[in-house]
């Protein structure tokens, strides 16, 4: 593999007893790259990502973070070694208020414990503070600076799913993997997404790799897209390619729109 | 409010507590003493069950094993060697349980790190078990420790259990030790550590992708939630002055329970109002295991009724109120000048 890929995954397989999910999925993603994965629902997408993410132990393949094997991690391991994610229904601690919310995601990286905190030790109530602190900067890149003491819960829809990415930031990660960012939005928001995705891109040196729907943001932020249907990977390539792709075309719309074409 | 303010009206408040305490020794009979007493030792074993369960998720119904195992330790080390000569009638103690001597503090604290092992390794293979599932584990837990300490005579004397413990327990200690739990419990939920063990009650598939060790995060609550189950035990031991295994069966679980939900899963001052409340209203509610009289007509008194109204009181809550007297609220200062200010304000205007 080039040293500019920072994740690949080699023949990645998931076999639900008897029927296998994701098919030897095979992927190489470029450092700083914003790349995708499409396909119709149940596809086999979301499995790719909980396969990634050490939520799934894969059937067969691999997957290498900058060359090293995180096959069969487990999720808090693989977010400590930097991959962080979103989730496709929104997952927020709900009780929590916004800024407790942003505040979860950086423990990972905190280096006093429970019963510093517990002493007063001023170690302890420094780290606190930079905490509360570079959680309302990251409130703030999201947009949601005003609401850091709303709950969670109460939050409207597109402001929960910044926070969740926000709190996805908090983590420290080098690759980030949004499930379905868009869904839900209108066209106006879908616009600010886009343009916040490359935003957040180029502000914490990441690299996205995204699952959307909505292929006015595949088409218009991906660099390189992989097409998934039924667990096989039908096409991969930048987004010009797979436009005209027939297989891709017939995944989507049927065989008569292809013959049609 | 500023923080400074808040510290002195803190400390301002321990104070009068420990007023309170004072004239409360000196002024009291005995028996309203023992309630106080069993105020603060309900208020330790509330907060120590609501760590684990209202803050973290963890439905554990082994609370009374916990404190049995804290009241045994503790009541081992502060005996005399000769009254454990004598207390061990079915079988003679082992040497090292009737030599074993500790001063009271150190025997709470025996007590605690006591249960607290107990927790890591219980918590280890359970922890691992979801909700329905663990409550079921850790209420099997309980039962375990009860059978032992019948049948491991020549350590808890079996079935007859430890009379005469000294009853070192007074007020100062009881209030001290749950003062020390309601400030352990404070500033480890308002830290970002108490943030992770929300978290994890909240949504534990979300936490473990932000980096969290679920596990490790939910044998940490657990085990200082155990840590103070031991205490209250070893306080409650020497505060009756008498244990035997039957004293901590599931109802002793049931009733930190009834506190821990009437005052609000992940409430600390539901727990603190609710211990207080449900421990008066236990003792008080007594009359109605007496004999009432209506004029010339008696109802007669039926043992074990205070307990009947007690359930029917939780079920209405549950049905009715489910989130407790509290919620999830807190008491702070800010609540209180705002109610008092504009209390003041509506006078004047």
């Amino acid at each position: 593999m080039s040293a500019d890929t920072i994740l690949e995954t080699k023949n990645l397989t998931m076999r639900f007893g008897g029927l296998t999910a994701v098919k030897a999925f095979s992927a190489a993603i470029p450092r700083g790259g914003i790349v995708g994965l499409i396909g119709p629902n149940g596809a086999g997408k979301t499995t790719c990502f909980n396969m990634i993410t050490g939520f799934y132990r894969p059937s067969e393949g691999q997957v290498l973070l900058h060359g090293r094997d995180i096959t069969g991690t487990p999720p808090h391991r693989v977010c400590k070694s930097g991959i962080a994610r979103t989730f496709q229904n929104i997952r927020l601690f709900g009780n929590e208020t916004v800024l407790e919310n942003v505040m979860i995601g950086c423990h990972l990286r905190q280096k006093t414990g429970w019963w510093q905190a517990v002493l007063c030790l001023p170690s302890s109530l420094r780290e606190e503070r930079a905490v509360a602190a570079t959680s309302r900067e990251l409130l703030a890149v999201v947009g949601l600076g005003d609401l850091a003491g709303e709950k969670a819960s109460s939050l409207p829809y597109g402001a929960q799913r910044r926070l969740e990415i926000a709190r996805a930031l908090a983590t420290q990660p080098t690759f980030l993997l949004l499930d379905e960012p868009a869904a839900g939005m209108n066209p106006n928001e879908t616009q600010d997404l886009m343009g916040f995705i490359r935003d957040i891109r180029t502000r914490f040196n990441l690299t996205i790799l995204l699952i959307e729907h909505d292929m006015k943001v595949v088409m218009g932020i991906c660099e390189h897209i992989w097409v998934l249907d039924y667990g096989e990977t039908i096409a991969a390539g930048p987004p010009e390619a797979i436009k005209s792709d027939p297989r891709v075309i017939k995944a989507y719309l049927g065989e008569e729109a292809v013959a049609h074409a | 409010m500023h923080a400074k303010t808040k510290a002195i009206l803190n400390l301002l408040s321990v104070a009068v507590l420990g007023l309170f305490l004072w004239w409360a020794d000196d002024n009291l009979d005995g028996y309203q003493i023992q309630i106080l007493n069993l105020i603060a030792v309900n208020i330790i074993l509330a907060l120590s069950l609501n760590l684990i369960y209202g803050f973290t998720g963890l439905f554990s119904l082994g609370h009374a094993g916990f404190m049995a195992v804290g009241a045994y330790v503790c009541s081992v080390l502060i005996l005399a060697p000769e009254q454990k000569e004598m207390l061990f009638i079915l079988e003679p103690a082992f040497n090292w349980v009737r030599e074993a001597q500790a001063p009271f503090f150190v025997a709470v604290v025996a007590g605690g790190l006591a249960a607290a092992l107990f927790a890591v390794v219980v918590g280890i293979p359970l922890l691992r078990l979801g909700d329905d599932y663990l409550g079921m584990a850790t209420l099997g837990f309980a039962e375990i420790i009860r059978v032992l300490a019948i049948n491991a005579p020549r350590i808890t004397n079996g079935a007859l259990g430890f009379k005469g413990i000294p009853d070192y327990a007074n007020l100062y200690w009881n209030f001290g030790w749950c003062a020390f739990t309601l400030y352990v419990v404070i500033r480890l939920v308002a830290s970002n550590s108490g943030n992770v063990f929300k978290a994890i009650r909240d949504d534990e598939t979300a936490a473990k992708a932000m980096g969290i060790d679920v596990f490790r995060q939910k044998l940490l609550s657990f085990t200082i939630g155990s840590f103070f189950a031991g205490v209250g035990g070893a306080l409650l031991a020497s505060m009756l002055a008498t244990i035997d295994p039957k004293m901590f069966t599931f109802v002793l679980t049931f009733n930190v329970l009834m506190i821990v939900v009437t005052g609000g899963l992940g409430s600390i001052t539901g727990s603190v109002l609710a211990g207080i409340v449900i421990t008066i209203l236990l003792e008080w509610l007594r009359i109605v295991e007496n004999p009432i009289y209506f004029g010339d007509w008696e109802l007669q008194g039926i043992p074990g009724m205070r307990m009947v109204v007690f359930s029917l009181a939780l079920i209405c809550i549950i049905l009715f109120r489910r989130e407790g007297f509290m919620g999830k609220r807190e008491f702070n200062w800010d609540w209180v000048r705002q109610r008092f200010g504009n209390k003041a304000g509506r006078h004047v205007g």
